[in-house]
């Protein structure tokens, strides 16, 4: 008779002291909202008042000059398609060099950062913080301090993405390299084989497929980053972009958006393909 | 006795090494074959590679030049100092403003996008073609950079951190109704099916039979969320949507470097102190074992 009901009263309790964590986090969560909206100049009124030029914006973006909707006529509306295309494949390109630099670095780096290749802890240390270093810090702010130091350009944009490649690829390498199957590591030792023989023939072997697919990876990310690295200067199709939106140039805003987002879809479904393959490979073996 | 088994010994060798070698072809061929395509590949990037080299300008005497450049650059970045105590002041309170654009736009874009991530969940959908559209809506959304939303935005609302609101709160949005819609439909139909056996309405069978599976998901996703959010939030502010990246570039581009780097740290700083809360925050809600 009385266990029932004391079960019943726990319960109740236990539900009660969820409730109230939760509503505390709520409250807490809802003066941080205030706090924010006060310092980020939150204003309802400015958002609905101007609203009707953030739609009225893209019904612009989408009609040429002579007031047609941009499909009704899409050579007047790629206007400028050579030029576009040869910045676009430029900013490929930046994404590709930038890739391919930083995954060298971060193939380098990243046996130094794993705690199984490398047996010198104060190594191992060093080599993370570096790799932490270079991809906390966003790619553009290396852009910023790059262009002033090496000129306008794509230079400064190529090296600002290899430099966050290495830090990201670094990171991803080494969690892969310390979980390799140790035992072709000791066979190779065994054999008298020394730190390069180790790496080459036990190692590798095992990463390089998981390696193949993470730069894949990388270089999708990087086309979406070497986009946008012309607003500081540091060359692709940014610089054009960045120059449209601020001229109101609105039917080139909208060519250039769907030159772009076509652009990183295409090269998402490729590599996303590639990728299978390489760790189907991988499975299969 | 021993003289007359070798040559059968050997023979026997020879026969043994001939099964080895139709056993294991791929072993034994030389080197190359096989790997033509792997060749292939290697020269084709190799060759992309020096293409890029040259056309992009990247020539011995500019890198060379420019990282001489950078290195007095960064001598002079030393030590950081912020200049004065009321700069101090205004850089305090502009990573204040950077916090306050990731939380805002964090916080918008889980909201709206929680209702939206049914619409485009396979389980959860109306009909085919609201799902579709639902999907391609938040690839769109994904594929346009944050810094070019927050151009779009300046030109409504004006520049300042309310625009940089907006802008993450766009390309939040397609990241979580990406994400949001994938844990739906991984959600365990189980307990929709125990909801819907007791006569639960298809409303309640989401109430009670989606959101307990979900809701721990989506918070660790939005507290994820949150941590990226503070460095974009950071950087939004170069092309003038409020927050620290505006002092930053000013800095930069007036060659204020001891500033600059005083900046920087500050903002390494606060990230590290936001990831280690976020980390904290989701130990406390979903355990270590979700992890």
């Amino acid at each position: 008779m009385n266990a029932p009901s004391h079960a019943g009263q726990a319960y109740a309790q236990a539900v009660a002291a969820k409730r109230r964590q939760v509503l505390l986090g709520l409250l807490v969560l809802g003066l941080c909202v205030l706090f924010a909206g006060r310092i980020a100049e939150i204003s309802p009124s400015k958002f609905f008042a101007n609203i009707g030029s953030f739609t009225s914006y893209f019904y612009r973006i989408a009609h040429l000059e002579s007031g047609q909707w941009v499909i009704s006529d899409p050579v007047e509306w790629f206007w400028g398609w050579k030029k576009w295309l040869a910045l676009m494949g430029e900013t490929l390109l930046m994404a590709y060099v930038g890739t391919v630099l930083g995954a060298c670095a971060a193939l380098v780096l990243c046996f130094l950062a794993s705690k199984n290749m490398t047996q010198n802890t104060w190594v191992v240390f060093a080599t993370r913080r570096l790799l932490e270093f270079s991809r906390t810090v966003p790619e553009i702010v290396f852009a910023l301090i790059f262009v002033v130091a090496f000129s306008l350009g794509p230079l400064p944009g190529i090296l600002a993405l290899a430099i966050h490649t290495t830090g990201a690829l670094g990171k991803l390498f080494a969690e892969v390299v310390e979980n390799v199957d140790m035992k072709p590591v000791d066979g190779v030792l065994a054999t008298g084989g020394n730190w390069l023989h180790k790496v080459r023939f036990a190692v590798l072997p095992q990463v390089a497929s998981n390696f193949a697919s993470y730069a894949l990876l990388r270089f999708e990310i990087n086309v979406r980053g070497a986009a946008v690295l012309g607003f500081v200067g540091a060359g692709g199709i940014g610089q054009t972009l960045l120059e449209v939106i601020r001229k109101f140039y609105y039917a080139d805003v909208s060519a250039l958006l769907v030159l772009i987002i076509a652009t990183v879809m295409v090269i998402d479904a490729v590599t996303e393909r590639m990728r299978h393959r390489l760790l189907g490979q991988e499975r299969q073996a | 006795m021993s003289v007359q088994q070798l040559p059968v010994a050997a023979s026997d060798l020879a026969q043994r090494q001939q099964a080895l070698r139709t056993r294991y072809a791929a072993h034994f061929q030389p080197f190359y074959q096989g790997r033509l395509r792997a060749f292939s590949v290697a020269l084709l990037s190799l060759v992309v590679f020096a293409y890029g080299v040259h056309s992009l300008d990247m020539s011995y005497a500019r890198i060379v030049g420019g990282l001489v450049e950078l290195g007095k650059m960064v001598l002079r970045m030393f030590p950081p100092h912020p200049g004065s105590g009321s700069l101090a002041v205004i850089y305090a309170y502009a990573m204040l403003e950077t916090l306050a654009i990731a939380l805002l736009g964090t916080l918008l874009a889980a909201i709206v996008a929680f209702p939206l991530g049914f619409l485009a969940a396979r389980n959860t959908t109306l009909n085919r073609v609201v799902q579709f559209f639902a999907r391609r809506s938040f690839d769109t959304l994904r594929g346009v950079d944050i810094l070019i939303w927050a151009l779009i935005w300046i030109n409504v609302v004006g520049l300042g951190p309310f625009a940089g609101v907006l802008a993450l709160f766009m390309s939040d949005l397609g990241s979580f109704g990406k994400l949001f819609s994938e844990a739906i439909e991984a959600a365990d139909d189980k307990p929709v099916e125990g909801v819907v056996s007791t006569g639960g309405s298809s409303l309640s069978a989401v109430r009670f039979g989606i959101l307990p599976q979900l809701l721990p998901v989506l918070l660790s996703q939005v507290l994820y969320a949150f941590e990226s959010n503070t460095r974009s939030a950071s950087i939004i502010g170069i092309v003038g949507a409020g927050g620290i990246g505006l002092i930053l570039s000013e800095q930069i581009r007036t060659l204020e470097l001891q500033q600059m780097a005083f900046v920087i740290l500050l903002i390494l700083a606060t990230v590290s102190l936001i990831d280690f809360c976020c980390a904290r925050i989701r130990f406390s809600i979903i355990g270590v074992r979700a992890l």
